[in-house]
């Protein structure tokens, strides 16, 4: 009976043949960024003189400067070769390279995105465990409904409802932005949870709390469904296992029994998900910014959009695609740490 | 007084196509020390009365008894948290399927000490300790180090001794081996064997084998309960069911035993085991019985009292008046059995 363990060997196979499927991912991206954004009518620089308008031999003359006068396939062609050299560009807006505009607006969304998640499970799991233990009960009803009702719910529409009926009619909480303009936070992490705990005012970090609220909830709502439905399923299949029989037939208590036997179980295919949500909070996040003006990655995006800022678009693009690529990978990674017949038999 | 007294037990499941009634008035009674085999085909209700018994029963099942009683404690005035203390330390059962049986995300070791703490109370060294020789006693090599072995690391055969180990942890007064050796290579299912019955005599535990092996019986159990579609049809002592079955039903088990079969070949008793929709109203064996008569078919037979055990039976083999009885009962033998 050979006894197999979990070496450093088969965890780098592992990561290598992981790694190996981003490559082709990458070049996916790099082309989509690319293409998409020049298939929308109008240039930058259109779109910076704005109403005003341009001449056309200014016009031109710009265009060159850019190099946004050759064929696109060079331009294509000059750009892989700058991200290949770790450049992506600076921003044809603001000058900014595209990296450090990144860097400053990234904790932002992740702040936002952490706050999501966390909302998600602390909500969906234990939601779903009792949709499970009760299954067809009344709160098994409503949970599944309210939670197909949620996945289903278009973002910006809930976003909407959430700011007129909390920040508009109750006025319980601000209606955009990541915290009062009162306050000056100097940027430390750049968590604004973190940081306005540096600050001596506590009201700091009261309004950044309050200002994550709504953003949160907005957020956190697909994956909330999706975390919920998930760990029901999940639970009620391992509910029927031998193993269950087992542990109750060994006397241990309902909560232990569900709680610890069965949900260590049942949380293999949840975490799974939960890697799976980070591309959907990004997508929500770009939405999300938009409607409560958070200033990250997302909302960023969007107005690289309006201002047909390509190298800013495509810069992020690729950035937010290799982080959602190394969540996954680590996830994956986590999958194996939780699941012991996966880590022994790759 | 009996260690294990069970009277008129039922277990029923709502289905869609109605009640299906699992386990039918089954009594039982049980000494510290005996062993206890049951048999009956698939189907016939032999997990779900020991399920019963250990309050194991999955939703929507439901369990009716007229008592229900264990070491002198009634278990269906307990509470659940009561009952619960009494599961797995004095009651303890094994399953067919060893591997699945044991969480694949907890080790050996994790598992063995976990009904140790709880039900001994002891920490986690003492428990350890404990684990060690508990593995030991069952037979598995180099037992320190599998307590770091997952289930899926172990073969079938190692499995159910874990699981044998982790049911006499708390040196249980009885046992409920429920077709131990039936998913197991053959080598391995006579060890198995082996190994249950030495710690049966060693510990004067009583056991009870559920199987449908006539064999297992034969080289285990001091009495025999023979089961058909929920009802206890047949019980005696071994030897006496073995030398002169009562039942029919008995009777078609061991001619299907492949030492008793004639050519060789293994005998099967045709038909099977009626459902929720062909349940019959009178005797449950008439459909597939080869002495059925008019009177069987519409009538069904109470447990009695007959030849030193029991007999679910209008006319019983050993019956020195059989032959009359039936004949008066309008015989459709020859029609039902072909
Ligand atoms: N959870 C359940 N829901 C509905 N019916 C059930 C359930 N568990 C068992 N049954 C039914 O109860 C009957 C008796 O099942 P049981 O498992 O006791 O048979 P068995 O004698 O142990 O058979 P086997 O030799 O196959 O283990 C079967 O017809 C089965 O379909
Ligand atoms: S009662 Fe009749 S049908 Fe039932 S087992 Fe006896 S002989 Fe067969
Ligand atoms: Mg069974």
């Amino acid at each position: 009976m050979p006894l197999r363990l979990f070496s450093i060997q088969d965890m780098l196979r592992f990561i290598l043949t992981r790694v190996s499927l981003v490559i082709p991912t990458f070049i996916g991206i790099t082309l989509l960024a690319f293409f998409l954004i020049r298939l929308v009518p109008g240039d930058p620089i259109e779109t910076m003189a704005g109403e005003r308008g341009i001449d056309v031999a200014r016009h031109e003359q710009l265009k060159k400067d850019f190099g946004l006068d050759k064929p696109l396939i060079v331009q294509y062609g000059y750009y892989v070769e700058r991200v290949l050299h770790g450049d992506l560009g600076k921003s044809i807006v603001t000058r900014e390279s595209v990296l450090t505009e990144f860097q400053s607006l990234f904790p932002a969304t992740v702040e936002l995105a952490i706050c999501a998640i966390i909302f998600a499970l602390l909500l969906g799991i234990p939601a779903g465990i009792v949709a499970a233990v009760r299954r067809n009960s009344i709160f098994d009803h409503g949970v599944m409904g309210i939670s197909l009702t949620g996945y289903s719910m278009p973002i910006f529409w809930w976003g909407l409802i959430l700011i007129l009926v909390f920040s508009v009619q109750i006025g319980w909480t601000p209606v955009s932005g990541r915290i009062d303009v009162l306050y000056y936070v100097e940027p430390v992490t750049g968590f604004l949870l973190i940081d306005t705990l540096f600050t001596e005012d506590e009201g700091a970090f009261l309004s950044a709390l309050g200002h994550l609220i709504l953003p949160t909830i907005v957020l956190g709502t697909q994956p909330l469904a999706t975390i919920a439905r998930m760990t029901r399923s999940a639970m009620l299949e391992v509910l029927g296992e031998d193993y269950i029989r087992t542990a109750k037939a060994k006397g241990l208590s309902r909560f232990r029994v569900v709680g610890l036997h069965a949900l260590r179980n049942a949380l293999i295919p949840v975490v799974t998900v939960i890697g799976l949500q980070v591309g959907v909070l990004f997508t929500g996040a770009i939405l999300t910014e938009t409607i409560f003006s958070w200033p990250g990655i997302g909302k960023w995006l969007i107005e690289a959009i309006f201002r047909r800022d390509y190298p800013v678009l495509q810069g992020g693009l690729l950035l937010v695609g290799a982080i959602v690529m190394s969540v996954n990978l680590i996830v994956d990674l986590t999958y194996g740490l939780i699941n012991p017949r996966i880590r022994h038999n790759r | 007084m009996a260690l294990l007294e069970i009277e008129n037990l039922s277990v029923e499941f709502p289905t869609q196509g109605g009640i299906m009634r699992a386990v039918d008035d089954v009594s039982l009674k049980l000494d510290e020390g005996e062993v206890l085999g049951v048999v009956g085909e698939s189907g016939s209700g032999k997990s779900v009365t020991m399920l019963a018994l250990m309050g194991l029963i999955p939703f929507p099942g439901r369990v009716k008894a007229k008592k229900l009683s264990f070491n002198g404690r009634d278990l269906l005035s307990m509470s659940d948290r009561e009952r619960r203390k009494l599961t797995g330390k004095d009651v303890a059962m094994i399953f067919q399927e060893p591997t699945t049986s044991l969480n694949p995300c907890f080790t050996i070791g994790f598992q063995l000490t976990e009904t140790l703490r709880l039900h001994e109370g002891m920490d986690r060294k003492a428990a350890r300790r404990r684990a060690i020789e508990l593995l030991e006693q069952v037979g598995i090599p180099s037992a320190e180090s599998r307590l770091s072995a997952y289930p899926h690391q172990l073969s079938g055969g190692m499995n159910q001794r874990v699981m044998i180990a982790m049911a006499i942890a708390c040196n249980p007064k009885l046992l409920i081996a429920d077709e131990p050796t039936t998913a197991l290579d053959v080598t391995i299912q006579a060890q198995i064997l082996d190994l249950l019955m030495t710690l049966q005599k060693e510990r004067n535990m009583a056991l009870v084998m559920i199987t449908h092996n006539m064999g297992v019986v034969a080289e285990t159990a001091q009495r025999v309960m023979v089961m058909y579609a929920g009802q206890i049809m047949e019980e005696r002592s071994a030897t006496d069911l073995f030398a002169s079955p009562q039942h029919p039903y008995t009777a078609a088990l061991l001619s299907a035993l492949p030492e008793r079969s004639e050519g060789g070949r293994l005998a099967t008793i045709p038909g099977v085991v009626p459902g929720l929709y062909d349940r019959p109203r009178g005797c449950l064996f008439s459909p597939r019985c080869a002495y059925a008569t008019e009177h069987s078919r519409n009538v069904r037979p109470d447990l009695r009292d007959w030849a030193g055990g029991k007999v679910r039976c209008h006319y019983p083999l050993g019956d020195p008046n059989r032959d009359a009885a039936m004949k008066a009962d309008h015989p459709l033998g020859t029609e039902a059995a072909s």
